[in-house]
Order: C-alpha cells, then structure tokens, then sequence
C-alpha cells in the first residue's frame, strides 16, 4: 500500500533496467565500450557501430525488455487470480498452446507472421481452453483452475512431442530453440512493448480492486467488487500477455513465477507498485539473461530459456526456503 | 441509517426442505445474534443476506430495494461482513489488511489518502491491535486476526454489520471488548446481525434473537421471549439448566 513514497523502487528499477540495456548492446561479437555506446545513442559514432548498435542490438535488447516484462506481468496477474504465488503462465498451459500453435504453423511450412499468429492464437485457445473446463458446473475455485491448467500443460508438452517426432530433422533445430525461448527469431519490439506499456497503465485502475481480490473473492464482492467480470478481465489481460511474449520469444520459462515473488518480497502485495514493479524488473532479467546467452559460449549462442531456467530454479528454491 | 429486510427468504441449502420462509427486519440500532446448531445454514443466511449468495427463493432488501437490483459498490458502502475464514494467501499487514475497507468509498482512480488510514487506524485502536500494524497477518495468533478482521469491517463502516461468529478464538476479555464494541455501534444508529455459538454470550448482548432449526424451522423475536430453556433445548438437542444472573439468563448443559 501507498504509504511510504511508491516511486522510489519504480525508479531504482528504471535505472537498472536503462543500465542492463546498455550492457546489453555494449556486449557481442564485436565489443563496443560504453564511451562509442553512449556516443551512437546520441547520435555519433560509425556507421558501423551505428548498424551494430541501432540495426542488429538494440531491437534484440528491446524484444528481450518486453518479453520479460510481459511475462512477469502475466504471471503476477495470474498469481493474484488464483490467490496463490505459485502460479505462471507455463503452469497453467498457455506458453504450451502457443507453442503447439507454432510449432503446427512451421510444420505445415509456414514462416514468418503466419507462425505468430498461429502461436497467438494457440495461447487464446490455452485460456478458453482452462478456463472453460474449470469452469464446467459453475464453482470456479483456484485449485481447480491450477490443477486444470497443470493437466493441460502436460497435455500440450504430449502434442509437442507428437510434432516433434513427426517433424523431418532438417527441420528440428529451428523448432527446439523456439521451444526453448530464443530471442534471436524476435521480429520487431514494438508490439511486445506497447502491449506492456498499456497493461501497466490499465492497472492503475484496477490495481485496488486487484489488492481486494488477493483476499478472496467473497471478500472482495462484500467490499464492493464486480469478481466476475474482474476475474474475467485479469485472465485476459494474462493471456494476451503471454502470448505476445511467447510469440516474439518461444517458451522462456521462470520469469512469471521467479521475479514477482521477489519483488514480493521486498516491496510487499501493493498491485499498483508490484505490477508496474514486475514489467520493470522481468525486462531488466531478461535483457541480462540475453545478454548472458549471447556471450557464454560465443560465437555459439544458448537458448535464452536455459538461463533463465538455471538462474530461475535454484533462486526460487532459495526464496521458498528461506521465508519458511 | 438503512434497514435490512427479508422478504418470504429461504436460503439455498441443497438436499433440505425449504422451511419456514424468512420475513425479518433489521432495524437501525439492534443487535441481533442468530443461533442453531452445527450446519444449520446460519453462514449460508449471513451470505445470503451480503447478496452473496443465490437465495432459492425471496429476497433480501435494502430499504426496500431488493438486493440484486443495487450496484455490489453501494451495497458494500451500506452493509459489510465478517467471514468466518479468510485468505491470507499474500503477506499483507494489519494495516493493509484494515485498510482495504476503504476500498468501497474510493475511486478507481483515488488514492488512499492520511484521512483514510487515520480510519483504519482508529479502528486497529479500537480492537486493540494498534501495536500490531505493520505485522504481517499470517504471523498473528487467531484472536489477533480475528480482531484485525472487525478492524476491517469497521474501517469500512457501513450502516449494516453482518459478523460470522465474531467471538471465535478471543479471550474473555477480548469477547466482552468486541460485544461492548458492537453494542455501542448500534447505539450510533447501526444494525448488528452476527452468528453465536455461545449462548451466554448471546443472552447477555443481544435484544433479538434469531433460532434456525435443522429442518429449515424458525423462529425470531426480543431475546427475552426466544432466550426460553425448552426452545433452546429442543435446538440443540441438549438438557440445559439456566439461572439468572444481574438480570440476565445463564445457560449450562444439564
């Protein structure tokens, strides 16, 4: 709640999100100090570097910002949904829809946006999907809705592994690391980052309501609050999140889950500062953990997943034991 | 001041036969304590009446409109609720926790504001748990949580009190502090209506009583014409001996 001044983290956040951006397109193949980084920012610099930097970099350094903003937006949202920290868009099959929605499009050889948009609209399907059969005879409570999700899930991890082996092997590696969550496939930014700019705006709202509902739903009718059509909103919210995020990025797992437990943490149950605080934060992970697969074993670079993956286990396992 | 009114109301309470329907008014300044046995649907009632659950038929009304045609805001301005269990699903402190009653007179767009908190405040105060408001609820015992939800409700302030056995888990002392607290509620002009399991404790606090029987029977009235040892008797299944003591009738199991 807004009793201490809720800038002050919002701010701290910016600036290291503009800080790992920096880093971001300062580091690859061909190394650019800070100094020509900053000088091609404000306009200077070689047309070399500016191509490097302007061209090639930067759109990846801002697909990789969205996307970790948009997943960690999405699993907070979803976790407030379902009143249980525990929740992700993975977990509940979303990324897995969108995956199968992809993956089918490159299978019948499409390529580009049609595989986008495929992937787009496996991940509405996930959601109607989950929702629709929690919903079933009319009680609509979170453990039904996460155990629904997590069949389902596992559900679509069987309909990738039926593709997969129908897929010809030429075709393999490119599907493996779309499945993996790989930002180099990232088309254009934009899109993501709008996306994320006005969710974080909408829950200025509706970030009260989301505190109230964090309590219950028959606590948060008798405070006043349409759940429904609220619950309804959020879950929708999520899914277009998610699957604009699995669009650009594939399955990059853990940010949904790990970064708004953390910033839990510190900063309390406050949607109004944790959801803008999430989009902030989840880019700033990702742009690293980007970063990161880029540089480990260059010129070869890894799935953006499996750092994310490897940093995301072990934190959680320490923030779960530690505050137990 | 509003009046909370039933018309010809029977809750939903699947596989039991319908009953006597409920035609009961709730006027400002009463304290009403509903008793009956284990499962008998005094929960049900209470969410009932909140406008949180389907009646399977009546309904309920606010000065004489019925519940499900006012907007679930000024309906939550009016009339608020103890629940029986809560989420703590979150962190959140006493604090925070209490200043969620705000939320039915804010705008989407407002901020709470010093005035806002100086409520909540008042209200911890009022319960007693002012030294606990930056704890973390989940840390409380239950007679702290459970005042830390009336703080709640009365941070929200509405006209009507609905409480789902408000005694639960509170000392002697704490159970005397709530009971003197709602009583003096009712003395502002407000609507008490809470569950009991205690008799005693319903004898000595409330002016109407409200007995629901296990086959959807009931009956209401002053406490001092329900409050008889063969009707209690005959709710509960259970011999009772009573006294009366400074004025008020003391029930123990016979």
């Amino acid at each position: 709640m807004p009793i201490s001044s809720p800038y002050k983290p919002l701010l701290i956040l910016l600036i290291a999100g503009f800080l790992a951006a920096l880093i971001s397109i300062s580091i690859g193949s061909t190394a650019i100090g800070f100094e020509d980084t900053l000088r091609v920012i404000t306009g200077s610099g070689t047309e070399l570097q500016k191509t490097l930097i302007l061209e090639l970099r930067l759109p990846r350094t801002l697909s990789a910002f969205a996307t970790g903003g948009l997943l960690a937006v999405a699993g907070a949202l979803m976790q407030v949904l379902l009143r249980n920290p525990l929740a992700d868009p993975y977990v509940l099959g979303l990324s897995g829809g969108a995956a199968v929605g992809a993956l089918l499009a490159m299978l019948a050889g499409a390529a580009g946006f049609l595989v986008s948009g495929s992937a787009f609209a496996g991940a509405m399907l996930a959601t109607l999907l989950v929702f629709g059969l929690a919903h079933g005879s009319g009680s609509w409570t979170p453990s039904r809705l996460l155990l629904t999700g997590v069949v389902v899930a596992a559900g679509w991890g069987a309909i990738i592994t039926l593709i997969l082996s129908m897929t010809p092997a030429s075709r393999l590696p490119g599907m493996l690391y779309w499945l993996m969550g790989d930002l180099s496939h990232a088309a254009t930014p934009w899109p993501g980052l709008i996306i994320l700019v006005l969710v974080c705006l909408m829950v200025f709202p509706l970030g009260r309501a989301l505190n109230v509902l964090a309590r219950g739903s028959l606590q948060a009718a008798a405070l006043g609050v349409s759940v429904r059509p609220l619950e309804w909103l959020i879950y929708l919210m999520a899914s277009l999140l998610t699957a604009t995020a699995v669009t650009m990025a594939g399955s990059v797992g853990f940010v949904g889950l790990v970064v708004p437990h953390m910033l839990r943490l510190v900063l309390g149950n406050d949607q109004r500062l944790i959801l803008p605080a999430c989009a902030l934060a989840g880019g700033t992970l990702l742009v690293l953990a980007d970063t990161l697969a880029r540089v480990v074993i260059a010129p070869e670079q890894l799935p953006v997943g499996v750092i994310t993956a490897l940093i995301g286990v072990p934190t959680f396992l320490y923030l779960l034991y530690r505050s137990r | 001041m509003t009046r909370l009114t039933t018309e010809a109301l029977i809750i939903d309470i699947p596989g039991r036969a319908s009953g006597v329907p409920l035609n009961l008014a709730i006027e400002p300044g009463q304290v009403w304590g509903v008793l009956g046995p284990n499962g008998v649907g005094k929960t049900t009632l209470l969410h009932t009446l909140a406008g949180l659950r389907e009646p399977r038929s009546g309904q309920p009304l606010l000065d004489g409109t019925p519940l499900r045609e006012i907007r679930r805001k000024t309906v939550s301005q009016q009339m608020g609720l103890v629940f029986q269990d809560r989420q703590d699903g979150f962190p959140a402190t006493a604090l925070e926790t209490a200043l969620i009653g705000r939320h039915p007179w804010l705008s989407p767009w407002q901020m709470e504001s010093g005035e806002d908190l100086a409520i909540a405040e008042r209200a911890l105060e009022a319960l007693d748990v002012i030294h606990l408001k930056d704890r973390l609820v989940n840390t409380l015992s239950g007679g702290e949580r459970q005042r830390v939800a009336i703080a709640t409700l009365m941070t929200q302030s509405p006209e009507i009190w609905l409480l789902d056995e408000p005694t639960n888990h509170l000392d002697l002392q704490h159970q005397t502090a709530v009971m003197k607290l709602l009583r003096q509620q009712a003395a502002f002009g407000r609507a008490v209506f809470m569950c009991l399991h205690d008799l005693n404790l319903a004898a000595r606090w409330c002016d109407q009583i409200l007995l629901l029987y296990p086959d959807g029977q009931a009956c209401w009235g002053p406490a001092r014409d329900m409050l008889v040892t063969s009707a209690l008797e005959s709710l509960f299944g259970q011999r009772l001996l009573s006294a009366e003591l400074d004025g008020f009738p003391v029930f123990v199991p016979g």
